[in-house]
């Protein structure tokens, strides 16, 4: 899994977030080396979402230090001084790091195409022809060449999802942050879904996914992560946490979902 | 009360599981005080329609319809008339260009986490809508009286360059300027409306591909609250068009102020206000028709099939020879094609 010695791409420590007196996180210490796929799995309301959106700079975070690729996340450090960073440096980092939505979050108001080169033009200022070209490629991949001209409200839940990653990885993401990917999905929709994100997985991208499905935790993710009240209570190896849970509360969520 | 009794005969039969369902046969209900209505309307607009067109002008020593429609008709393309419709225009449009312009900028401030820049838009509606627009025509009209000279350079400095207030603020000018500003107050809660009527998703998920929140307002959150904002802008236009008429208190030649001059000097007041009205009525149909183009251009992506345009739906018909298709019936036959 983690090659020791290469930076982490993800490094938390000791994070904490509120939002006003609720205590959401509360001292999280984690990290995700390249190319590793780590689940985070937990009930509602236990930060799971919020420590990723964290990472991808949507919030902001009290107190402890988060790293992505080696950099801190919000701030510049000079010496002992943290410097905030300006809106345009939280920009050129938020458009290497991918997120993927619960809803999709697709623009609804675009074509599927204009969908996943907005960002290609718009923010990296490529070349609309090239970008156009690159967007069918992304869309063959997940399976939707043939959308291509269709607008998001004409595509099942799943397939608007695909789109939605299709939009993502038209970024070049060095990580990808996935928030409940399958969980406004029709049952029958979800498997298309993960299987484009196990192609993803295979080929080395580095991915961090909040989920409710224990069997791609279990398949496809290197680590899994159980997170309860804002704490990280469980980590390790997904077959091995699932097989032999340590924590009581652990093994009472997990009969609850599977 | 008949229906009743009938309603109990229709028993439909029940058909073997093998055959076709047999479609039910029972007599429609019926409606008598629809007839009564339609009698009524009728009989009311034959009235309408003999008391503009028919009946006789009631003045003593005079001859002609009631409603003088020769005379509308003399002054309906009179070049006094022309030019004050195109003043009107070009009241309209400047002040809706500029009150839309003044407006997303005010909606942007009061959205803003700023509280001060929040407030200064709030304070800026506040007055602005609280006032009078009438009121502030004459205001801006007779600024003169208060600054009657304009001096750009540095502020409790010296100026750089002084101008004549009464020179620049001519009348159609003043006029302008008041209607924009007061447009600009309400545009602005409308553009405000459909900002926050935007899902958040959006903004978040425009951020997460790194765009900054100008680019996320002005590629993804405005294209969208488009929608929303087009049927009060079109609204808005309408009233603005009427609303011009105001200006003729301060001498502006427009085209309500060009119709009443006339009828000042020959007493036709009824018909030249109707020549008004036709011509405004003419341009807020123009403008309707412009709206709902309008809408349909933002529709997209919104409705799965978009309906078709009054002309498109008149080609299909003559095309076919089939009475009209909805949308879906469309999609059904496009299916089909594919």
């Amino acid at each position: 899994m983690s090659n020791a010695g290469s930076t982490p791409m993800v490094k938390a420590e000791q994070v904490h977030k509120s939002f006003g007196s609720l205590e959401v996180l509360k001292g999280i210490d984690l990290e995700v080396a390249a190319g590793e796929v780590m689940c985070l799995i937990g009930a509602s309301g236990s930060g799971k979402s919020t420590f990723l959106r964290l990472i991808n700079h949507l919030e902001k975070l009290d107190a402890g230090r988060l790293w992505v690729d080696g950099e801190l996340v919000g701030y510049r450090q000079v010496g002992d001084k943290l410097y905030e960073l300006k809106d345009k440096e939280i920009c050129s980092k938020r458009s290497e790091i991918a997120m993927v939505f619960q809803r999709f979050n697709l623009f609804p108001h675009l074509s599927v195409r204009d969908n996943v080169t907005i960002g290609p033009v718009k923010v990296k200022h490529q070349n609309a022809k090239a970008a156009a070209e690159r967007a069918e490629v992304f869309l063959e991949r997940v399976g939707l060449s043939d959308k291509i001209k269709a607008y998001p409200n004409q595509l099942s839940g799943g397939q608007q999802q695909r789109v939605a990653i299709a939009r993502a990885l038209a970024m070049d993401p060095k990580l990808m942050l996935f928030d409940e990917p399958t969980s406004a999905l029709d049952p029958e929709l979800v498997g298309e879904v993960l299987d484009v994100m196990r192609g993803l997985a295979d080929e080395g991208m580095t991915m961090v996914v909040v989920t409710h499905e224990m069997g791609f935790a279990r398949e496809v993710g290197d680590s899994l992560v159980f997170m309860d009240d804002g704490q990280v209570l469980e980590r390790g190896n997904p077959k091995e946490v699932l097989m032999n849970p340590q924590h009581e509360r652990l093994r009472s969520f997990l009969s609850k979902v599977l | 009360m008949s229906e009743e009794s009938e309603s109990t005969t229709h028993d439909a039969p029940v058909t073997g599981a093998s055959s076709r369902p047999v479609s039910i046969k029972a007599v429609p209900v019926r409606h008598p005080w629809r007839w009564v209505g339609s009698l009524v309307l009728l009989v009311l607009g034959a009235m309408l329609v003999n008391t503009l067109v028919f009946s006789q002008t009631q003045q003593p020593h005079q001859s002609g319809s009631r409603f003088g429609w020769n005379i509308v008709g003399t002054y309906l393309f009179s070049s006094q008339v022309l030019h004050g419709v195109v003043i009107t225009i070009e009241l309209t449009v400047i002040s809706m260009v500029a009150g839309i312009l003044i407006g997303v900028l005010l909606a942007v401030m009061r959205l803003s986490k700023s509280r001060l820049i929040s407030s200064v838009a709030w304070g800026y509606i506040w007055f602005f809508r609280g006032t009078p627009v009438l009121v502030q025509i004459i205001f801006w009209f007779n600024i003169a009286a208060l600054y009657p000279v304009l001096r750009l350079g540095i502020p409790f400095g010296p100026s750089l360059y002084t101008v004549d207030v009464n020179s620049i603020l001519t009348p159609i000018v003043a006029g302008a300027l008041a209607l924009s500003l007061n447009e600009g107050a309400y545009m602005s809660e409308i553009v405000r409306a459909g900002i926050i009527s935007v899902d958040e998703g959006q903004a978040e998920a425009a951020h997460s591909l790194g765009m900054s929140r100008l680019s996320a307002l002005r590629l993804i959150v405005l294209p969208q609250a488009m929608r929303l904002i087009i049927p009060p802008t079109g609204n808005e236009t309408i009233s603005m068009l009427k609303t011009t008429s105001l200006v003729s208190v301060v001498a502006i030649s427009d085209l309500l102020q060009a119709t009443n001059s006339i009828s000042a000097q020959n007493y036709d007041v009824i018909q030249l206000l109707i020549v008004a009205s036709l011509w405004y009525l003419a341009m807020t149909t123009v403008l309707s028709i412009g709206q709902y183009y309008l809408e349909r251009h933002y529709a997209r992506g919104s409705t799965r099939e978009l309906p078709l345009t009054p002309m498109q739906q008149l080609k299909r018909n003559i095309r076919h020879f089939k009475p009209a298709v909805t949308p879906r019936e469309e999609r059904m036959i496009g299916a089909d094609h594919e």
